[in-house]
């Protein structure tokens, strides 16, 4: 096997059940450079290093020479990047912006306000397995209970679901480079997806703007922070992010943390009955199983020299953080699962300025979905060992997880 | 017992006595770190406040601002410690030869190995009249912080910050935030000038004066006066004027806690004791001694990154991880000991910025604004000295300086050429405008304290009309 087809082979739909071999033997070439010109970085130190790197872009229109994209500042003219696509000082204005509703130092405890509701909904979703004798933990719970919490926040009725999950699915579905033979359809595709996506959202922010809620999008209209409002375009940009990240990657938080914990069932059972080990346990799941494998699409803006490669200037850069949560010069004994690991700083949330924006809100959800879910199952059994998985490698997690139960404790 | 070869040290590491003096962050996590790796010998904490060791940076920040009470900011336990503990009682004197501490109740207690982190304290107002004053404040312990913050909840009509280094605009910035009246008197052109330089000090200014701090630059505070009942009214400064003012902030810097010291043999003075990369303590010839360690802001320390230059440090950050490997090296020998090279670096909270710096602002001779700008007073500068990045300082951009970091240790070359994203319009190479340093000031956290262990080249002249 060849360095330079690694991506390929991680990838591929194959590898996606356990990725983690293939990580090991990519983790031999810290920075791969792949058959497309894409540069892959797979070790730990080199991924944190990079993420902390002022020459690295996250705005595609860096891309330069050989890949130099010319239809981006088009797309672009529609419908602006948002900030996870943006660098400073755009992407810290619209952080501080969006930030201000949602978490410190402006709104401390915001999410932590949010714990009441959230065991609301999860202890209403467990309810619903009354009489079950197997659920479906991704369709039952982990999906449902993160798009209703998102919603509330943005202040998205929940009934509208239906109306954004098809342009939601196959945004998420754009994302997976491998899965699409020509790079013009997908990115035609991601771009009619964003569109609908804003139109939807844009109904929302001007509903808002006439009469405002206690909601995030309300907030963001009015915007009184020392930076002012964003503008009508920058929010939906934003509220299509907030949507889209607000609840994928939770889907995969919570389903392999169950898929984890029913592997290792002494864990379970120590959960069941020392809730707070929780803390720990989504930290470890966040480094051993964590919801977003991929960070692609970073570019160089200026010739680097890491681990002894020369990436040159305006060249794409995949960073896989499953792997670099694996490596072994980082974190002793990285394949075993361990809710107690100290000394934890993995990359589950990726690092530097794009840091996960809802990370605390993860957190809590993890959280509390974990607890209740070892509380209140009876018995709980994998119908199948590996569960079939999503599609996506990024956001990667199972499709499904059947689980048998002998009933639920109340 | 002295622990040279390996059966030695072990011998001591199982039933040796280790006293340390200090019971702050320094000595608690020496403390932890022994026991931590095996130390199961006795273990002896003499610290001079009565308190459990605590926290000293919220005392600043989240305690003058009512946030939270001074005596609640006790440090989190990493493990137990199995220590017996002398609080309250300071150390008075130390004989090397006998291996002896001496208390200042007349006790005396004997060790193996000792540790001195006995920190620093509070330069107090130099007039010992005007500093009894009722209302004129250090900042330093939870004590004072009790103290001043119960003055300002009495809100006093005005307050005068006495100094512009890191601690008098963190106390001016509360102020602000407390809406009381402030005025801050600083001898240098700018504030936090020993520290960051002219450059940055200027936009450190223009925030004092944008939160309604009236900053009043190159004057020093003459005289303190009190009514008859003592307490104080009145600061006369060096430009002739006067103001009224019900509280005063005395932010002049600190002083090593190392009388107790004097006559020991060690290199100890106000600048702190003398010790190698490996925490061990160097006597007045400069030798190194074989069973006195030192850690935490009274340590002075080589570092090889800053020319083997001496460097007095006031970190969080470097007395968590010198005493760390102070500990590790009192229970280890030969090659087993590490060195001490942790990069410094420092943060600080004020007007609603965070300021971070890593490695030695002080040792540059140029800087350069290489991401956002300085007017909108988010940006990450480095500093070089004599072609090679030496310290990067970052308003509100925090997330970059690990990068930073990097290049200082690779001893990248100065300018940096590459293209950072968020670069400003023009990139260019400047004096980072220190004082000269033959001049006094205090504002720094990092004194560069020259080669030899006695070395005492900077010497803190307090403000005299």
């Amino acid at each position: 096997m060849t360095p330079d087809t690694m991506l390929k082979r991680i990838t591929d739909y194959g590898s996606r059940a356990d990725p983690y071999p293939l990580y090991a033997e990519l983790r031999k070439t810290p920075v791969a450079r792949q058959e497309d010109g894409t540069y892959v970085v797979s070790t730990y130190w080199e991924i944190h290093s990079l993420l902390h790197d002022p020459r690295i872009s996250s705005d595609r229109r860096n891309l330069a020479g050989p890949w130099a994209d010319p239809d981006i500042e088009e797309e672009d003219a529609t419908l602006p990047p948002s900030m996870i696509r943006l660098d400073p000082p755009a992407h810290d204005r619209l952080r501080r912006q969006a930030m201000r509703p949602f978490g410190p130092p402006h709104s401390p405890e915001y999410v932590d306000s949010l714990r009441p509701e959230l065991a609301g909904i999860v202890g209403g979703l467990i309810d619903g397995f009354e009489g079950k004798g197997q659920v479906d933990i991704v369709d039952d719970f982990a999906y449902p209970f993160p798009v209703t919490v998102i919603c509330r926040i943005l202040g998205v009725p929940r009934e509208d679901e239906p109306r954004f999950r098809d342009w939601v699915d196959l945004l998420v579905s754009t994302l997976d480079l491998a899965a699409w033979d020509d790079p013009a359809e997908r990115q035609r595709t991601a771009q009619r997806a964003r569109l609908e996506l804003g139109r939807f959202l844009g109904e929302l922010v001007a509903a808002r703007s006439r009469k405002p809620g206690d909601d995030m999008v309300s907030a963001l209209v009015t915007g009184h922070g020392p930076d002012g409002p964003m503008s009508q375009l920058e929010l939906i940009s934003t509220a299509v992010l907030l949507l889209i990240a607000g609840h994928e990657t939770t889907v995969n938080l919570i389903t392999n943390g169950m898929l984890t914990l029913l592997r290792h069932p002494h864990v379970l059972e120590r959960l069941r009955r020392e809730p707070e080990l929780a803390v720990g346990a989504v930290e470890e799941l966040l480094r051993f199983e964590p919801p977003v494998h991929l960070l692609p699409q970073r570019v160089t803006l200026a010739d680097i020299e890491i681990a002894g490669v020369l990436i040159p200037k305006g060249a794409p850069m995949t960073l896989v953080l499953g792997s670099g949560n694996r490596d072994p010069l980082r974190f002793d004994d990285p394949d075993r699962f361990d809710p107690e690991r100290r000394d934890n700083q993995h990359l589950g949330f990726g690092s530097g300025i794009h840091t996960c924006f809802g990370a605390p809100l993860a957190r809590l959800e993890g959280q509390i979905a974990l607890v209740e879910l070892a509380r209140r199952l009876q018995n709980p059994r994998l119908v199948a060992d590996p569960p079939p998985y999503r599609q996506n490698p990024v956001l990667r997690g199972p499709r499904h997880l059947l689980v048998e139960i002998d009933g639920i404790a109340p | 017992m002295s622990a040279d070869g390996p059966e030695r040290a072990h011998a001591f590491k199982k039933g040796g006595h280790i006293v340390i003096v200090g019971a702050s962050l320094a000595g608690l996590r020496a403390a932890e770190t022994l026991r931590e790796e095996g130390f199961t010998g006795s273990l002896t904490m003499i610290g001079d406040e009565p308190d459990q060791p605590y926290d000293r940076p919220p005392l600043s920040k989240q305690v003058l601002l009512g946030m939270v009470p001074a005596e609640h900011t006790a440090l989190p336990r990493r493990r137990e410690i199995d220590a017996d503990w002398r609080l309250g009682v300071p150390a008075i004197g130390l004989d090397l030869d006998a291996h002896r501490v001496r208390l200042a109740d007349g006790q005396e207690i004997g060790f193996d190995r000792l540790l001195i982190a006995t920190g620093v304290r509070a330069r107090p107002w130099p007039n010992e009249n005007e500093r009894d004053l009722d209302g004129v404040f250090v900042l330093r312990t939870n004590g004072d912080a009790a103290r001043l913050r119960r003055r300002l909840a009495a809100r006093p009509r005005r307050v005068l910050v006495i100094g512009a280094g890191f601690m008098g605009s963190e106390v001016a910035s509360a102020c602000r935030e407390l809406g009381l009246e402030v005025t801050v008197a600083e001898r240098g052109p700018v504030p936090l000038v020993g520290a960051l330089g002219g450059v940055i000090g200027s936009v450190v200014a223009r925030m004092h004066r944008e939160h309604g701090v009236d900053l009043r630059c190159r004057v020093t505070v003459t005289a303190l006066e009190g009514d008859p009942s003592g307490r104080l009214r009145r600061a006369h400064l060096s430009d002739g004027t006067a103001i009224d003012v019900d509280a005063a902030v005395v932010c002049l810097g600190s002083i090593g806690n190392t009388e107790w010291l004097a006559g020991s043999g060690l290199a100890a003075g106000p600048r702190g004791v003398a010790c190698d990369a490996g925490c061990r303590a160097f006597d007045v010839n400069g030798i190194v001694t074989d069973d006195v360690f030192v850690a935490g802001d009274v340590a002075r320390a080589p570092n090889p990154l800053y020319e083997y230059n001496f460097l007095f440090l006031e970190h969080w950050g470097n007395a968590v991880a010198q005493a760390e490997v102070a500990g590790h090296n009192m229970i280890s020998c030969g090659s087993a000991r590490r060195p001490h090279l942790a990069i410094p670096a420092f943060w600080s909270t004020q007007f609603g910025v965070s300021i971070r710096s890593v490695g030695v602002p002080t040792f540059a001779d140029e800087m350069m604004v290489m991401q956002g700008s300085l007017e909108e007073r988010r940006f990450v500068a480095a500093y070089g000295h004599r072609g090679r990045v030496t310290a990067a300082v970052a308003f509100d951009q925090a997330k970059w300086l690990d990068f930073y970091r990097e290049l200082i240790m690779a001893a990248a070359p100065f300018p940096p050429s590459f293209v950072p994203v968020d670069r400003p319009p023009v990139m260019r190479s400047m004096s980072p405008e220190f004082p000269d340093p033959a001049l006094p000031s205090h504002g720094a956290t990092v004194t560069i304290t020259g080669h030899l262990p006695n070395d005492q080249r900077v010497v803190f002249t307090p403000a005299r009309a």
